[in-house]
């Protein structure tokens, strides 16, 4: 068998990565496929880098290609190893460390650099760029010492830096040359609103403004204006512009203008030497957005799959990642001498659409406030439809060109089958169409399958309305739901500002996101009381008057008011003097009923509120220990006999079940955990329903997880095999843990699942060992402060012990 | 009912009760919850949620009102009405704090002395 080509990559970065996507899928088998990085990390969404810097994602939530998707396509990624030399006729790569790898085809995508303007000063310690994740970490660490920020430069880049500085709580101005904001994407009205809205988060606009020098001696202490303003700053951020890396090209003798000489097959100038990306030059014009990249990504797949493929340029279009502000533009915005334009302006609302038009065909659009019709818009400018028809109405949108009272999905309805929907991925309606009729019938899932909104998300509104339009009711966003009337925010948004704004009270909380209640509700208090706790398992101190009743007392309230006690019976198993306890507190507390529970263990029921301390007291002398009837947290483990007694048995099941149970007791949960083990596939414990199951079989066991038996009926999902206990501990700790930080608050382990998919799951806990071991660790953590028994630390403690007390109200003889 | 079969009783120190909680006394059968507020303002209602008779002290406090256990009935800690669209009303008893003592002005039962 001839043996596989070689492919050398110089890059890992967004346009590499989705070439690479893109040729796994047409030729998967060609080549084995080296890449080498300079940066120490795997691929990442740098356009989500503003999301990061505002706090509101976080790194690991814009991975691309986790360590796993490389190993899965056995391609090999050297981290941290920039190229330094490439010879083009002995065809071999050399790392700056000296090894050399030989190459049938090269491709070249070292992507682009920050330009740094030369004033004075630009070297000094605090002055820095926007660029990669190691900026942005460093932004981060020096907004929190730091007060005063300048933005050089109020392009699309420099002003996300600053929404994002401000986001951490830095006074930012921004200074910036033209004289208004954008001008390479928006004409001056749009301009004036965006400066409007960047004023009224905090951020001073100074336009027009030449920066002369950056004033320090051994660290930046400001800038100064060519006019003589001076700015105090801590932190300055040029974001000025890129221009393409093309060094190593260059020193390879490739044909390098701006950037890297390409064909339309993405060819350089040299032999089976290919580039792509931010460091090329396409018949004149070097691209510094996403989309554009995209479309080499494609083309280059297919070139170097041998197919025939031809890019012919992009038509750009721009939206700024700053949430809260809404614009759009592309193509030729500003128009010229013999185009028309078509004007709508709501300057109260913030709205302001613009059209340029040529020949009756849309050549420009520029939407600030309301970029719904986006989409429509930039459809028919690359289509270059005569819109004559529709010239009156066109600038209202989709919308208007039937029924006017249309509800607001009809702006989509009305977009053709072939109408760009997600402009990162190039996904068009009806790929997004065919996905949600094969089945898909949720975000995630349409983003897994077709890629739309999975890069920017700002087509996510686009792509939940054709979810909507085709299933109709029985589409739920259910991410978007906020939390409860509170708030706007849904669960996900505020565990992910609780981590990023390092929110470490319900306080807190309330005042950093906003909470339109003084104090939250019965829904979102608990909520986010659980949120902090799994956060913040060290620092948080338990609300208990944020807990309901149950959690509060440690006990199952009735309905008559009274509570039912269950102790703890580890594994199901019991004897003869933990029944006689049980026996003697029936007794002496006069115990109105007994019986036993479906988990295994024996119930008190009617028990009143102020007995409960003394009922926990006698149980705790006998040994015993609260059995979380009542948690949100792991209930029960029930277990069978296995192979100590069953005929069948394969494993000392009961054994498992009791060190589960022994291991995983304790930390809380975002809802109740039940867990099942069985000595045998007869499944007597019955685990194949349960949050988490274990079958015992000869070899090992099968670990199960995602099953329900109460509202929802349904079998669970296999998560893989395991070997011994050890292990079985370990990946079902894990998994706990996985669902601890992920579930939102009363999301059940299936729920959960299915919301984040079985497929995620699996992989990250049974095939990525460092995720899994993380996990499991983080667990163990939470644990040392969780696992102790809150009845016996209930017991001494004076204010709480009021929420028992029922105590006469004595009559006074007078009052003022 | 005449005022004058009211007494005002002794009934717990407000600094018993936590915030965003609330402390129960007895006066005869009736069980009272006495809630404390975020704001640090002192309530007491029937223990008794008009819905089933849930124990409202067992509930949560937010704002000026207290989530019933049982169903999730919202009660208005001033007024002791349901809110929302649910109705019905507990009882609610006049509270005076001084020097940390939280009194109820709650009917006379005969079957307590005055001391």
């Amino acid at each position: 068998m001839k043996s596989k080509e070689q492919l050398v990559v110089i890059g890992n970065g967004m346009a590499p990565g989705r070439m690479l996507e893109h040729l796994q899928e047409i030729e998967p088998a060609r080549y084995k496929i080296t890449i080498f990085n300079a940066e120490p990390r795997v691929n990442y969404n740098r356009l989500m880098l503003s999301p990061v810097l505002s706090g509101e994602k976080c790194y690991e939530d814009i991975i691309t290609h986790s360590d796993s998707w490389y190993a899965e396509h056995n391609i090999t990624l050297h981290k941290h190893s920039p190229i330094t030399n490439i010879n083009t006729s002995e065809k071999y790569v050399t790392t700056a460390s000296g090894i050399q790898k030989q190459y049938d085809k090269l491709v070249i995508a070292t992507g682009s650099k920050p330009i740094v303007i030369p004033i004075p000063g630009h070297d000094l310690p605090g002055v820095m760029v926007y660029r990669d994740l190691d900026d942005v970490e460093t932004m981060l660490s020096v907004a929190k010492k730091c007060s005063n920020a300048v933005v050089i430069g109020g392009g699309l880049l420099g002003l996300e830096a600053a929404a994002g500085l401000s986001a951490q709580g830095m006074n930012v101005t921004v200074v910036h040359l033209a004289d208004h904001l954008m001008e390479k994407q928006l004409d001056k009205p749009a301009a004036l609103l965006l400066e409007k809205a960047m004023q009224a988060r905090g951020i001073r606009i100074l336009t027009s403004a030449n920066t002369a020098q950056i004033d320090g001696t051994d660290k930046v202490t400001g800038i100064t204006l060519k006019d003589g303003t001076t700015l105090p700053a801590e932190l300055v951020v040029m974001a000025v512009g890129i221009k393409p890396s093309t060094e190593l090209a260059e020193s390879a003798g490739l044909s390098v203008n701006r950037g890297i000489d390409v064909d339309n097959q993405m060819r350089t100038s040299e032999r089976s030497v290919y580039a792509l990306g931010e460091c090329v030059e396409h018949h004149g014009n070097c691209y510094g957005l996403v989309a554009p990249l995209y479309d080499m990504a494609k083309v280059l797949a297919q070139t170097l799959a041998e197919n025939s493929a031809e890019y012919s340029g992009s038509v750009l279009s721009t939206k700024l990642k700053v949430s809260g502000v809404d614009l759009f533009s592309a193509g030729d915005f500003l128009g010229s001498g013999d185009s028309d334009e078509i004007v709508v302006r709501d300057a109260a609302n913030g709205v302001y659409r613009r059209l340029v038009l040529q020949d009756n065909r849309i050549v420009g659009v520029v939407l600030y406030g309301d970029t719904s019709d986006s989409a429509w818009f930039f459809d028919l400018l690359k289509k270059q439809t005569d819109i004559s028809d529709i010239r009156s109405t066109v600038i209202f949108g989709a919308a208007y060109q039937g029924d006017p009272n249309a509800d607001p999905t009809s702006a989509v309805a009305a977009l053709p089958d072939s109408a760009e929907i997600c402009g990162c991925n190039g996904v068009c309606k009806s790929t997004i169409n065919t996905a949600i009729n094969g089945g898909a019938n949720s975000l995630e899932s349409v983003r897994s399958i077709t890629k739309a909104s999975a890069s920017c998300g700002s087509c996510t509104g686009l792509v939940e309305q054709l979810l909507t339009l085709s299933l109709g009711e029985q589409y739920q966003p259910a991410e978007l739901l906020p939390m409860c009337g509170c708030t706007e925010l849904g669960h996900a948004d505020v565990r992910r500002l609780i981590k990023a704004k390092s929110l470490k009270t319900i306080d807190e909380v309330l005042q950093a996101l906003e909470w339109s209640s003084s104090c939250g509700c019965a829904k979102c208090r608990p909520a986010l009381n659980y949120y902090l706790v799994c956060e913040w398992p060290a620092d948080y101190a338990d609300d208990y008057q944020s807990r309901f009743i149950n959690e509060r007392v440690h006990a199952n309230i009735q309905q008559d008011g009274t509570f039912s006690v269950v102790p703890r019976m580890w594994g199901g198993v019991t004897s003869a003097s933990e029944l006689r306890a049980i026996a003697d507190v029936v007794d002496k507390f006069n115990v109105p009923m007994v019986k036993v529970t479906g988990g295994q263990r024996i119930d008190m029921l009617g028990i009143k509120k102020e007995q409960l301390p003394e009922v926990w007291k006698d149980l705790g002398t006998a040994g015993f220990v609260s059995g979380h009837a009542y948690a949100k947290g792991l209930r029960t483990v029930k277990t069978c006999v296995g192979k100590q007694w069953c005929r069948f048995g394969t494993q000392d099941s009961t054994a498992l079940g009791v060190r589960l149970e022994k291991y995983l007791w304790g930390s809380w949960t975002p809802a109740k955990v039940k867990l099942a083990v069985s000595g045998c596939p007869r499944n007597c414990a019955e685990a194949t329903c349960k949050d988490i199951g274990v079958i015992c079989v000869e070899s090992g066991f099968d670990l199960h997880f995602a099953g329900a038996a109460g509202l929802d009926i349904k079998g669970t999902e296999v998560l893989g095999h395991v070997d011994t206990f050890d292990e079985v501990e370990e990946y079902v700790s894990a998994l706990l843990q996985m669902y601890r930080e992920q579930g939102h608050y009363l999301e059940r382990i299936y729920k959960w699942a299915n919301r984040v998919s079985i497929d995620e799951i699996k992989k990250q806990i049974m095939e990525n060992a460092d995720t899994r071991l993380a996990y499991a660790r983080r667990f163990s953590e939470s644990q040392l402060i969780a696992q102790h028994d809150p009845w016996a630390s209930r017991t001494d403690n004076n204010m709480q012990a009021n929420e028992f007390s029922l105590k006469p109200v004595a009559a006074v003889e007078v009052v003022a | 009912m005449s005022e004058s079969s009211h007494y005002w009783y002794r009934a717990c120190f407000a600094a018993e009760i936590p915030r965003r909680g609330s402390i129960r006394v007895s006066h005869g059968r009736l069980k009272i919850a006495i809630f404390k507020t975020a704001k640090d303002e002192i309530f007491a209602l029937e223990d008794k949620c008009p819905h089933k008779g849930g124990p409202l002290s067992a509930g949560i406090v937010h704002n000026n009102c207290v989530t019933c256990p049982l169903h999730n009935w919202d009660i208005s800690l001033e007024s002791g009405k349901a809110l929302g669209a649910d109705k019905g009303a507990t009882a609610r008893f006049k509270v005076q704090v001084s020097d940390d003592v939280v009194m109820l002005y709650v009917k006379k039962t005969p079957s307590l002395s005055v001391v």
